[in-house]
């Protein structure tokens, strides 16, 4: 148990997907404009990456090994993926038309999102049992989240600053992230 | 096809619209494998080469796609490619393989391949599809090489593995992500300056 809270704190600051990893980018820099749009943004991606990282593990687990098609990971990963987060979408029109409209937008973006494939094959990879899956999912979702929000609260200020003209949007916009990185190093005596 | 036009579509590539420094797409691999030179040519590689296959393979398919199902399709393509190119460098270059790691089968949900896939290869002819793919691979590979470059001199005192600058002292944070934010923001300022 006690290991499983330090994989999951680990996640989240010390070895966040964003800041450590690298994962997640387009969306980072895409869609942290403001505020209301990254927490969109963050529970549409810690929903999907969920969802695909579980059935990419029973996939792995009951399909691929005792067939031998491990080779097919990525191709049958992305598939799983992209038709998961059609249902998704298509399930929420139906039953939750509100919350439809909150994620919606984000959704069709979710698929080329490299964080989930990413999620998933890491699990795959580091030979997690389910309940490991779930927890490195949720933190990897949630230290996503977290990167999103801080991120876009430093852009909704950064807007109304006075940036040299070179450095206007995304060049200022990767020298935060840098620092933001150099702070969440300093986490890293935590564990 | 004019030699002219299909220099166009090779240079186009390189700095007007590169993939990465000018549209922004690919970020993930080109920050997390930007530690040595010897990576950057080695992800750029396996870069062109699925860009390069899946530009071919949608310029010849074009039109006989159904609308409809055609980023599903295209998604096949591309993931089969990135297959390939991931048990060819397991098999001739395994020690880039191993060091590359998870950012090869990523290759699949790079937008740059997706994006030339809708853009470019589904309408034009296979020349210039296959001159579009090399220029892009070239643009991308030429961001990663500078980028891992500066980081492996200054974070690391070398480069492409040899010593460079015995006197100076390595700047370690170059080598962490952080160096790669900020050299990479710092490369796409440059280059904004430069083309005004």
């Amino acid at each position: 148990m006690k290991e499983l809270v330090v994989l999951f704190l680990g996640l989240i600051f010390v070895n966040n997907f964003v800041f450590a990893r690298f994962l997640g980018l387009c969306p980072y820099m895409g869609v942290s404009r403001k505020m209301t749009d990254s927490i969109g943004m963050g529970l549409a991606v810690i929903f999907v990456l969920l969802l695909s990282a579980v059935s990419a593990w029973c996939i792995q687990t009951y399909v691929l090994l005792p067939l031998h098609l491990e080779f097919l990971q990525t191709i049958v990963f992305i598939l799983v993926i992209a038709t998961l987060v059609q249902l998704v979408e298509m399930v929420l029109m139906k039953f939750s038309p509100a919350l439809y409209r909150a994620l919606g937008i984000y959704l069709p973006l979710i698929t080329t999102n490299c964080i989930i494939l990413a999620v998933a094959l890491i699990n795959v990879r580091e030979g997690n049992g389910l309940l490991k899956t779930v927890v490195t999912t949720l933190g990897a979702g949630l230290g996503f989240m977290l990167a999103l929000v801080l991120m876009s609260s430093i852009r909704e200020r950064l807007d109304t600053t006075d940036v040299p003209e070179a450095l206007k949007g995304e060049p200022i916009a990767f020298i935060v992230a840098g620092l933001i990185a150099i702070a969440f190093m300093g986490f890293s005596g935590m564990m | 096809m004019p030699f002219k036009r299909l220099f166009g579509e090779f240079s186009k590539g390189l700095i007007r619209e590169n993939p990465v420094l000018g549209l922004m797409l690919g970020l993930c691999s080109v920050l997390a494998v930007s530690t040595e030179a010897v990576n950057a040519v080695g992800m750029g590689a396996a870069m062109t080469f699925v860009l390069l296959g899946s530009n071919i393979l949608v310029s010849l398919l074009g039109r006989s796609i159904p609308a409809k199902i055609r980023l599903p399709v295209f998604i096949v393509v591309i993931a089969s490619f990135t297959t390939i190119a991931d048990l060819l460098m397991n098999a001739y270059a395994p020690a880039i393989h191993k060091s590359l790691g998870i950012f090869i089968p990523l290759i699949v949900v790079n937008c740059i391949i997706i994006a030339r896939a809708e853009a470019f290869a589904s309408k034009n002819t296979l020349g210039a599809s296959i001159v579009d793919a090399l220029g892009m691979g070239t643009g991308y590979t030429l961001v990663l090489f500078v980028l891992a470059s500066i980081r492996e001199v200054l974070g690391n005192g070398t480069f492409w593995g040899m010593k460079v600058t015995p006197e100076m002292d390595p700047i370690l944070v170059m080598m962490l992500p952080p160096g790669a934010f900020i050299t990479l923001g710092l490369m796409m300022a440059g280059l904004r300056s430069v083309r005004k």
